[in-house]
């Protein structure tokens, strides 16, 4: 599906890109310092939709409810709904009406922008804080309020590449 | 008053545009003379300012006292104060810079108190080298110098969504968007230093913010004119537009122009970030939505007059705005007093170029008829401002980011001026 999202113009910008050989510009001073691999698994958090850059770990449903009621209840309300800042699942179905309820479970296309976005992002007084067993615990918590997965589902890295989102085929490249 | 000045352009007052270089010979057309506050004359013809010498010197400059001009409609999620947005005070400003600290703002997770020689940029994924830079390494790069807008994608989107027109003003609809001069490291510079592998086709750009706001770029536009800004408006940025760094992609949406830049991965695919699938992605009426709408679309708004600023005594009015587009540069704007039953040609002025702002001017005669004035724009792609009527057709109401649609201001036979859908 990323292949369709590029004009032909923009494909052909890439290849010539990737073809150029990259010789160094003329001007630039080549500062760049060598960054190691020790460095980039500190800071890596990007996770694709591959599920390639998750981390090893695992986490329950019922360890996930929790965890919610621990750091997400406050602004997403009781089990994902009703809070300050916007409910988390809910609204499956109602995209295409007149009044759509976009959530993690009605809306978003794969599982793992969950798992990226809570361990980059969430919870908001404390990103970062959360070990790589909790957010996949959170997650499984959340898809299973609409079923996308069971109520005793347990996640891991391939575990949540593999589910499928209830919206995973709702969006397509635009103009 | 014995040329023809005063001979309409087009319906409802609209003055050939040459009314707006010689507006003094115009000053007898009902217009009353702006009276002079008294106390400007005082003893000997010197007001107190006169009798003394002034304030020194001072190691910034700050806007005078007398002027009050700030951010508006300031929000923030609930329970937060960093996790929202304020907007640029549209009709306050003339020209076509945005003074920075006036520039609007959207964060993610508060602006971050970066020490600038602890940051530094990543770059790896898909290299042959991965590279870090500090600021002081990405001083010694060529810069280059851009004078662009930045529109956030959900600019403007009060006047999609809401079924009647809200009774809202210039900046609360449409201050998401700003425009400064830019300088910066070339991406594609830096992304050549550290080698692209085969395969290379996205670049995933996160900044030090809480929230490490991440979005996936197209490696075409990263090598095309992205920037890694350092300076905005002469200066460094502001710590709110990103300080000590950012990534600046010219007429995207500015949401994937990423602040305080502190890593890009080069990959083969998108990472569906949330913020490229739970937001700023359009929702079409049958459930299905457009995703990497980058290219921000031709508009325009006129920001005076407005709701706020409306018209006085009767008499000629300059009616301006501001125009751009992230597909090419402005070619026309056109501007109705009648709702849109007949147009005419503002006047043009500023730099301008590809992705710049340019602001507008049209001359009015205002003699207390109600009026709706309107503006719209065509680009160098002859794409012109669509009406809001066209876009709800296209895209539904729920569409919410890109919107683009053409603002009409009802002036009523008061000189009061509000929003209006038609």
């Amino acid at each position: 599906m990323f292949k369709r999202a590029m004009s032909p113009c923009l494909a052909g910008l890439l290849l010539a890109g990737a073809a150029s050989a990259l010789a160094a510009t003329p001007g630039a001073p080549g500062l760049g310092a060598p960054l190691t691999p020790a460095v980039l698994a500190e800071i890596e958090l990007t996770v694709l939709p591959t599920g390639e850059g998750l981390p090893a770990g695992r986490g329950s449903v019922a360890q996930g409810a929790a965890l919610y009621q621990q750091h997400c209840q406050a602004g997403h309300g009781t089990e994902g709904q009703g809070g300050m800042n916007g409910d988390l699942v809910g609204g499956v179905g109602s995209l295409a009406t007149a009044a759509p309820k976009k959530t993690v479970t009605s809306y978003w296309p794969y599982a793992t922008i969950a798992f990226d976005y809570i361990r980059r992002a969430m919870p908001y007084t404390a990103p970062g804080s959360l070990s790589a067993d909790e957010v996949y615990a959170i997650v499984a918590y959340l898809l299973s309020r609409d079923d996308v997965v069971p109520k005793d589902a347990v996640l891991d890295a391939q575990g949540l590449a593999a589910v499928k989102m209830p919206n995973a085929e709702g969006f397509y490249p635009g103009e | 008053m014995n040329d023809n000045m005063l001979v309409p352009v087009a319906g409802n007052g609209l003055l050939p545009l040459r009314a707006l270089n010689r507006r003094q010979l115009l000053a007898g057309i009902g217009a009353g003379a702006l009276a002079l506050p008294s106390a400007a004359l005082a003893a000997g013809g010197r007001p107190s300012w006169m009798q003394g010498a002034g304030a020194g010197m001072r190691s910034y400059g700050t806007p005078s006292p007398a002027e009050t001009v700030s951010r508006v409609a300031i929000g923030s999620q609930p329970g937060t104060t960093g996790s929202g947005a304020s907007r640029t005070p549209l009709a306050a400003l003339e020209g076509t810079i945005t003074p920075s600290g006036l520039h609007f703002e959207r964060h993610h997770s508060g602006v971050p108190a970066i020490d600038p020689a602890a940051h530094r940029l990543h770059i790896h994924g898909l290299v042959e080298k991965p590279l870090a830079f500090s600021l002081e390494a990405l001083e010694r790069y060529p810069l280059v110098t851009q004078l662009r807008f930045l529109e956030c994608s959900g600019n403007s989107a009060a006047n999609l969504a809401a079924p009647e027109a809200p009774d809202l003003d210039v900046a609360t609809l449409h201050g998401l968007v700003s425009q400064s001069e830019w300088v910066g490291v070339p991406l594609s510079v830096l992304l050549e230093e550290a080698g692209l592998k085969p395969g290379a086709a996205w670049v995933i750009a996160e900044g030090a913010d809480a929230a490490a706001m991440s979005r996936s770029v197209p490696l075409a536009k990263a090598l095309d004119d992205a920037i890694v800004a350092l300076y905005q408006n002469g200066e460094r940025l502001r710590p709110e537009n990103g300080y000590p760094m950012r990534l600046f992609l010219p007429n995207y949406e500015g949401n994937m122009s990423v602040k305080w830049l502190r890593r890009l991965k080069v990959t083969d695919q998108p990472a569906m970030t949330k913020d490229e699938t739970s937001k700023y992605t359009e929702l079409m009426p049958d459930g299905r939505a457009a995703q990497f709408t980058f290219t921000m679309g031709v508009k325009s708004v006129i920001t005076r007059p407005s709701k706020g600023y409306g018209l006085g005594a009767q008499g000629i009015y300059p009616i301006t705005g501001l125009a751009w587009s992230g597909q090419g540069e402005i070619r026309r704007v056109e501007v109705s007093a009648d709702g849109g039953r007949s147009w005419a040609d503002a006047a043009l002025e500023g730099p301008g170029g590809p992705g710049a702002m340019v602001r507008f001017r049209m001359p009015w005669l205002w003699q207390g008829q109600p009026a709706t004035l309107v503006s719209r724009a065509t680009d160098s792609t002859g794409a012109r401002q669509p009406t809001r009527e066209m876009l709800v057709q296209a895209r539904g109401p729920q569409s919410l980011y890109h919107y683009n649609g053409q603002q009409r201001w009802q002036v009523s036979a008061a000189g009061d001026v509000r929003n209006s859908y038609v």
